[in-house]
Order: C-alpha cells, then structure tokens, then sequence
C-alpha cells in the first residue's frame, strides 16, 4: 500500500515537472519577455539591462530551475497585457471560477443522479425516452450554444435572470463569495446550468447503466425474496452501490469542469480564470498561460492522485494491478 | 464483411460493379437500411458537404469579398418576415453580409478544418501507435506516458494552448489561411491519443499472429509489415473514432473561433458566425446568431448519429 501511494506521487511530481518545462518553454522561447515589456524605441543597452535582471543570459537549465522554484511559491511573473503579477491575478479569479464549478457539479449530481435512477426503473415510459433525447442533445451541442440559448430565453426574451457577470459580491478574507447575495445567487443559475449539463449527461447514462447491471445481480433477487419493499430494494440496496462509481467519475470530472469553465465564463462574461485564460490566448499573454497550465495541472494531478490513493482503499483488489494498466 | 453476398447474383458479369453489388448486400448496408435514424443523419450530412462544395454556386454574394458587401443592407430581417428583402433568405448581419451566404461559406471552413484535423490526427495518432505497439519496450512505454498524461487534459484545453503559443510564435496578426492551419494543427495534437491507443492495442493483438511471423521470415522490411499487412487490419475501429472525431474537431474549431482564438471576422466559420451574432442577440437581431447555430447543431449531431451508428453496426459482438 506504501509502495504503490508512493509510485503514484512519484509519478504525479514527474508529471508536474514536464508540465513544468512546457510551461517554462512557453515562458522563454515562445516570443522574446525582453520585447513584450519596452516599447518600441528602448535602446539595445536598456533592453540588454533588462534582460540580464530577468536572467534571461543565465544558462537554461539555470532558469528553468529558477522558474520551477519560483513557480512552486506561486510567484508567475508579471502579465504583459495588465502589469500586475500573474498570482494576484489567479488569486483574485479564483474564487468566481471555484464556485462555479461546485454549483454546476452539485447541480449535476443531483439531476445527473435522479434523472438516471429514473431512466434505469422506468425504462420504457415517454419521461425516460424524453430524458435520453435530452441527454444525446447534452453530449452533441457545444457548451456556448447552449449557453447561448439559455441567455436568449431567460435573459432577454422572458427577463427573469441576468446574462453576465456574477451579481454583488461580498468579501471573505481575500475570498469574495457570490452566494451570499440575492443578485449572484441569480448570476449563478445560468452559467452552473451551462457547465453542468455535459456533467449532467455523463452521470445520467453511468447512474442508468450501472443501476440496469445492480438490478440484475443475486443479492437484488435474495433482497425481493426476504419480502423488502420496493423502494428499500431500490434505493437502500440499488442506488447505494451504483454511487461509489458516480462520484468517483464526478470527483474525476472536477478537473475538466474547471478547464470547461473557460467556454461558459467566455459566455457569461463570468469574471473567473478561465475568462483570464482566453484573454491571455487572445493577447498572447504567455506568462498568464504558462500560469494557468501549472494551476489547473495541479488541481487535475492532485485529484487524480486522491481518487486512485482512496480507490484502492476501497478496493484491495486493485492494488496489484492499478500500477501496471495505467 | 462482404459474405453475405447473395450466391446466385454472379458478381464476375459485370465486374466492374461486383463492389458496389458487394457493398449493397453486406451487413453494414442492411443494418443501415434498418435504422430510419441513420438514414436521416447520414441525408443531413450529406446535404450539408453538398451545400459546402456547391456554395459559390448557392450563394448570392462572396461573404469573404468586402467589396461585395454594402452597409445599406445591413440588419435585414429573414425573407419570410414583414421586414425581409429579396435575396437575403435568411437577413444579413450588421456589415450588410447575407447570413446564408455566409454560412455555407462559413460551412465549407468548418468541415474543412474537422476533415483536415481528422486526417492530421489519425495520421500521428496511427504512426505513433504502429511504433509502439509494434517495437514495444521503451519506446512504447514513452509514447503511452505521454499518451496517458494527455489524456487528463481536455482537448479544447491543449487546443487553446497549441493556439496562443503559435500566435506567440508567428506573431498575432497571421492571415487567415495559416490561422486555418494553426487551428488543425493544434486539433491534430489534441486528438491522437484515442488512435494511438486503439492502433498499439490492435497491433499487439496481431503482431503474434502466423501471418506477420510469415511475412517477417521472408524478410520483409518492418515499416511494410506494419503499413501493408497489420494496419489494414486495424482500420475498423479507426474508422468509428475518425467518424465520431470529426464531430469532436468541428466543436473544438467552432468553440476556439467562438473564443476569439480561432478564424478571423474576414474568413468567418460557423463558430466566428456565432461569436459575431451573439452580440446582436439583446438588441432583437436573433438571426444573425440562430441560423449558424442551427446549421452548427445540425452538423454535429447528425455526424454524431452517424458515428454511433457505424460504432454498432462495424461490432459483430453487438449484432
């Protein structure tokens, strides 16, 4: 058990460490740093001033060990398009990106769950099929579309909910939370029902596909025949062994949730990192991207780690085998 | 595939039809004829390539020529409503630019960057997953890591990347045609993984088969092994996730250019079509945005349909 936590966090630091050296890349070749920061009529002694305090001279393997050190503290540098440092940046976003896609996966979960649990009990009536149309509709359409439709319907022709930005927002620390407020709590609709739908789609078709399998196993025959209600077999027995999957692919899920965010909070104009990220690839704000990559790299590798250490507590059965499939 | 041709129909009569007579009494074309669904996705993709290849001839001005473009007709509603001019069918958008024109021309820009995305990926995808999964050992596992790590990150995440490092790297102000090879460059690189995967899986199962044993005793060179005698052996499940990737790169394209880092207002894709529409949608002017949505959707889900369905009917296990 040691030993595999440790092959697995091994493998999670080599992986952030090529992360780390895309990211550097990006930093250092992509583009001239020395050109993004003067103006076009600095002299070649200034731009060479500059560029020996950025240690832009110092030899690569030196400054790639100095953006790593510097990256692990979270220092990023500076942003070319706003002059602020990049952390302070993510910082202040963060928290409209974080709970954004909590309240899409909760939303997601929710709906996901009891949408599939119907499908899977009442398979052949017309709500089921409505249902599956609607899940193939979620998997086909892109996000901004439906976000799209969504701002048409409920922003401008019925008025009842507004189309961007995140509504009032009350500080906590450095945190600012739209959940406390009347107008972000309306914010949030919208955008959580964008983001969450694929989520919502996913889960819908593993609830009813797992749930159709459980059904069919002895222990469910065995539980009718001791004479249980319906609803104990079901709920209490059925759905409860279906879960263990389902949230060990939404736990998985958070991740491209938040890298997802970046189409809906384009939608929405939602004030979060992904906003900031497409703004950097449109301005060609590398410092901001390479940021962005080792943050959300991060958040991916930490839960993936966290879902398989917790997986083979769980499970004993993988812990022979998980080491060598993946 | 072909051996549920009828006997008493002598294919050698007319040899030069003996494939289509084949391809007409084969499984895949009768599970085909079954499915109603199928054959509308497949009429609706047909007719939307069609409508890309014939839009010079559809269309009733070039929505790339500024010149043909006039500000006086600017904002015309669809033809069908009170306020519609012949010939703008489907209303203009604020240049004056004719909105079905504009996305069969946006159309032909779309499918163009999915096929050639497609392509691009499948090929590095099927390269990469011959060597490894022929040769094995270290190179092998190299090319699986790098698989597998991304794999953790979605495509449209990769894509964006690939996209604002080679806008970095050529400057920002590229032309349109060599954002458009960006664009499938950066999809092909976000995509290979699933044929690498699926190709090294396949290779492994019939590299150990008497046929490769054979051909490598009579010392046939390695790279025609893997292209002439176990790639084609492999081509089922590349066509399925070559389908259904088509439908996953025109996303990837519309969702970049509805980013603003995709095709330029000047050569727009249904995606740009988007994008631009979107902000005429508070001010009423919902046609600029809804009938490129509504060509988009219908793109996609039809090639979805189609893929689901080829994704069964090519899987003997589910027949």
């Amino acid at each position: 058990m040691l030993a595999f936590t440790l092959r697995r966090a091994i493998q999670a630091i080599g992986v952030m460490i090529a992360v780390g050296i895309i990211s550097f890349s990006m930093f250092r070749f992509a583009g001239d740093p020395v050109n993004q920061i003067v103006s076009i009529d600095t002299s070649a002694a200034e731009r060479a001033n500059i560029r020996a305090s950025l240690g832009l001279d110092d030899p690569v393997l030196v400054q790639f060990t100095r953006y790593l050190v510097n990256a692990a503290q979270f220092k990023f540098g500076v942003s070319y398009q706003f002059r602020l440092p990049v952390a302070d940046l993510l910082k202040e976003r963060m928290p409209a990106t974080l709970e954004l896609a909590t309240c899409a996966t909760i939303l997601a979960m929710i709906f996901g769950i009891l949408m599939g649990v119907y499908c899977a009990l009442r398979r052949d009536t017309l709500l089921a099929k409505l249902f599956q149309a609607v899940s193939l509709i979620g998997i086909s359409l892109p996000t901004f579309l439906i976000g799209i439709l969504l701002i048409y319907l409920f922003a401008v022709t019925l008025g009842w909910l507004p189309s961007f930005g995140r509504g009032d927002v009350v500080p906590i620390g450095w945190w600012t939370t739209g959940l406390l407020t009347l107008s972000g709590l309306k914010a949030l609709i919208l955008p959580s029902i964008t983001l969450g739908l694929f989520q919502m789609t996913l889960i819908m078709r593993l609830v009813r596909a797992e749930m159709l399998e459980v059904l069919r196993t002895d222990y469910i025959r065995f539980a009718r025949a001791r004479g249980l209600t319906t609803r104990a077999i079901h709920f209490g027995h059925a759905l409860k062994n279906t879960l263990v999957p389902v949230i060990t692919v939404a736990g998985l899920q958070f991740g491209s949730v938040i890298a997802f965010a970046i189409i809906t909070e384009t939608v929405f104009q939602w004030p979060g990192m992904g906003l900031l990220f497409v703004q950097a690839v449109q301005n060609v704000d590398i410092p901001i991207m390479a940021a962005y990559l080792i943050m959300v790299s991060l958040i991916f590798v930490t839960i993936n780690l966290v879902v398989d250490i917790l997986y083979t507590v769980v499970d004993p059965r993988l812990r022979a085998t998980v080491g060598h499939t993946t | 595939m072909s051996n549920a041709a009828v006997p008493h129909q002598t294919s050698s009569s007319v040899p030069d039809a003996g494939w289509l007579r084949r391809a007409l009494a084969s499984d895949v074309f009768y599970s085909f004829r079954r499915s109603r669904l199928t054959m509308v996705a497949a009429a609706v993709t047909l007719l939307l390539f069609l409508l890309a290849i014939a839009a010079p001839l559809l269309a009733v001005q070039n929505p790339f020529d500024p010149a043909q473009l006039q500000l006086m007709n600017s904002r015309i509603e669809p033809l069908w409503t009170a306020e519609g001019q012949s010939p703008f069918l489907l209303g203009t958008d604020e240049q004056g630019r004719d909105v079905f024109s504009a996305i069969l021309y946006g159309l032909r820009i779309s499918l163009t960057v999915g096929v050639l995305g497609v392509v691009f990926s499948g090929a590095l995808g099927i390269l990469l997953g011959l060597v490894a999964g022929y040769f094995g050992g270290a190179i092998d596992s190299l090319i699986m890591r790098i698989a597998d790590v991304q794999l953790t990150f979605p495509a449209i995440l990769i894509a964006l990347l690939v996209n604002g490092v080679a806008k970095s790297v050529f400057g920002n102000r590229l032309d349109a045609m060599s954002t458009l090879a960006v664009l499938v460059f950066a999809i092909g690189l976000s995509f290979w993984v699933q044929y690498a995967r699926t190709v090294r899986g396949s290779v492994m199962v019939e590299k150990n088969k008497d046929y490769v044993a054979a051909a490598q005793l009579i010392g046939l060179p390695a790279h025609v092994i893997m292209l002439r005698h176990v790639l084609p052996n492999t081509m089922g499940p590349i066509l399925v996730i070559a389908t259904i990737n088509l439908a996953l790169a025109i996303i990837t394209e519309a969702t970049l250019s509805f980013l603003g880092a995709g095709m330029p207002d000047t050569m727009p894709s249904l995606g740009t079509l988007i994008r631009i529409g979107n902000n005429y949608l508070f001010s009423g002017e919902w046609w600029i945005v809804a009938f490129p949505g509504i060509a988009l959707a219908a793109l996609i889900l039809s090639i979805n349909l189609l893929g689901d369905w080829l994704r069964d009917a090519l899987n003997p296990k589910l027949r």
